[in-house]
């Protein structure tokens, strides 16, 4: 008789050590996944390319050249071609990684903190509170966001900050609406009773026990915001209500280079190609984190 | 059912009430005196005595709002700065021109997007659902001002096939059904139908992965029911979120769509906002975005009540 199937197979201790935590198995998660680690190098390079910004441009983004105006992809010393007032298209480009991101990525992080304070206060307060503001959010609702962002910025007029003011009012409210629903469905579990019974304030049960079971959710919707929110902020330079030539911003030179799409489409449509880069590779960055995430064995 | 129809539209006047006080404030908002800003700048003394009347700027705040509500309940949205017409016909003029355009859209969107949707949750993982799923995933974050410009010119400048920009032949702004002014919707429809294909893939995709998934699939298979019948029960399953996500859709193409209109200068609610910020005509701005808001919470409201009455699944709280 084979007494060894009675034996229990794995060593009944298992060290402490090898079993992960849980952020650490969903960037294992991540680093396996080629597609996520594709688009965050891309990510990463747009982002390096916008802190180095002026030291690593090959030509000047400034300098205009009634000569040299609209020269094709290619031509000797601009290798992007030339814009409608003949600047090196590929150092604007690069530069307008710098006003880009930043016009794209702030809104989303104001709108992190604020619209996820407001969520998680009206999460955990419930009752009158909760309903106050969250009705309040509903409104926001109403409008389709691209209609939104225009009108506030339509309103407040053209400028970097009332892009940037129009388009955290966009998205505080949906922060705002995935911060209540996790909140609300953690609200309510034992641990937070314990912690009340236990005698903590609210502030110190949101600060110990909500949050850190909160943030990860909140934070995932919000990165998949990047996405969006590049694609509004670079519309509203495209409709002139950001950014204000002769700063290079995408949205800005896609609309410039309009009027040249019968006589160099390719360079025409360049700024346009780097918004959709940007923003696809955010959008696929948050899918990725997201199905990462949500796979908790 | 009517009180239930009843109840839901009740449960909406809190949000209308919200949505024009939004409005309202836009004025508000725009730096400067108020009056300036509803006031051509060669106003006489005359008509900015009746403006202070109309709006009621010699008054309280939430007396304003009150006036400005009874007033664009009566139709009246004060008149445009650039074009000296009242707001109210300017807009009613354009939002035809959009809404066919978002219907259109809408449409090309519900016929790829079930396509994609239901290859992609057929056959789950394939590279057919790879395929689908990328598509959507562009659909999603493509910046749809230049997929219109890439459309411009690859089917006008390069091809040569259709207009570029306009909503009809030359000198003409009346809308025919005829080929002359629909060569013209066509580029704009496709440029906004990405959105849309994208979204709709997604759900579809979704709910026929959480169909096929289910046991009365494996039972209707075990009674030797064949694909085909299988795959009208996906369909009858299917088909309440997807009419749901399409409804939204239309709305949100009304809205949404000021960029493409001004790529292809189509004459709708879109072109018109933009002429509203290029010329900071805030009036005309407030009422286009007052009407395109109360457009969507009606349609919201609509999709909301029809999908009550076709799925037996959800049930009236």
């Amino acid at each position: 008789m084979n007494l060894s199937i009675l034996r229990p197979a794995a060593p009944a201790v298992t060290p402490i050590e090898s079993s992960p935590g849980y952020w650490s198995e969903v960037f294992g998660r991540v680093r396996r996944d080629p597609v996520a680690l594709l688009v965050a190098a891309v990510i990463l390079a747009l982002i390096l390319m916008a802190i180095l910004g002026p030291s690593i441009l090959p030509g000047d983004p400034f300098t205009t050249s009634m000569f040299k105006r609209l020269k094709p992809i290619g031509t000797q010393g601009f290798l992007l071609g030339t814009d409608e007032l003949g600047r090196d298209l590929l150092s604007r480009l690069m530069l307008g990684a710098r006003l880009s991101l930043f016009m794209g990525i702030t809104p989303v992080i104001f709108a992190f903190f604020i619209g996820g304070a407001i969520g998680v206060i009206a999460g955990y307060a419930g009752g009158w509170i909760n309903s106050l503001i969250m009705r309040t959010v509903d409104v926001f609702y109403a409008f389709p966001s691209v209609l939104l962002a225009i009108a506030f910025s339509g309103a407040l007029g053209a400028g970097v900050n009332n892009a940037l003011i129009s388009l955290t009012l966009v998205f505080v409210p949906q922060v705002a609406r995935i911060a209540e629903s996790v909140t609300t469905q953690v609200r309510n579990r034992d641990y937070i009773e314990a912690a009340r019974a236990s005698g903590a304030g609210p502030w110190t049960i949101i600060r110990t026990q909500v949050l850190g079971n909160v943030l990860g959710p909140i934070f995932v919707f919000t990165t998949g915001l990047i996405s969006v929110s590049m694609i509004l902020a670079s519309g509203l330079s495209f409709l002139g209500l950001g950014v204000s030539p002769p700063e290079p911003e995408w949205g800005l030179m896609l609309n410039t280079l309009r009027t040249a799409i019968y006589t160099q489409p390719l360079v025409s449509a360049l700024p346009g190609a780097m918004i959709f880069i940007t923003s696809i590779s955010f959008n696929v960055l948050a899918d990725r984190l997201r199905s990462a995430m949500a796979i908790r064995s | 059912m009517l009180a239930y129809i009843f109840r839901r539209v009740l449960l909406a006047t809190p949000i209308l009430l919200g949505v024009a006080l939004v409005c309202f404030m836009l004025v508000h908002m725009a730096p400067g005196d108020p009056l300036v800003s509803v006031m051509p700048p060669d106003a006489s003394e005359a008509l900015r005595e009746q403006l202070v009347q109309a709006y009621g700027f010699d008054k309280p705040l939430p007396v304003q709002f009150g006036l400005w509500v009874w007033h664009a309940l009566h139709g009246d949205l004060g008149m445009s700065i650039a074009s000296g017409r009242p707001v109210t016909s300017e807009v009613l003029n354009a939002v035809g021109f959009s809404l066919r355009l978002a219907l259109l859209a809408t449409l090309i969107g519900f016929v790829m997007g079930s396509l994609f949707g239901f290859v992609g949750g057929y056959f789950q993982d394939s590279w057919l659902d790879r395929l689908a799923s990328a598509c959507s995933a562009i659909g999603v974050s493509v910046p749809h001002y230049w997929l219109g410009m890439l459309m411009v010119i690859i089917f006008s400048s390069q091809l040569n096939w259709l207009p570029a920009t306009g909503g009809g032949p030359m000198g003409q702004s009346a809308w025919a059904w005829d080929w002359a002014h629909l060569q013209f919707m066509i580029l704009p429809a496709i440029t906004l139908s990405v959105i849309p294909t994208g979204i709709i893939a997604r759900t579809i995709r979704a709910q026929v992965a959480e169909t096929l998934s289910q046991e009365f699939i494996v039972g209707l298979r075990a009674k030797g029911m064949g694909e085909w019948g299988l795959f009208l029960h996906v369909v009858k399953n299917a088909a309440p979120t997807a009419m749901a996500v399409m409804g939204l859709q239309i709305g949100y193409l009304m809205g949404g769509s000021i960029l493409v209109e001004t790529v292809f200068a189509w004459p709708g609610t879109g072109l018109l906002l933009n002429s509203a910020i290029f010329q900071r005509d805030l009036p005309l701005l407030q009422g286009t975005i007052w009407v395109l808001a109360l457009f969507f919470v009606a349609l919201n409201l609509l999709v909301d009540i029809l999908q009550t009455l076709l799925d037996p699944r959800i049930k009236r709280g």
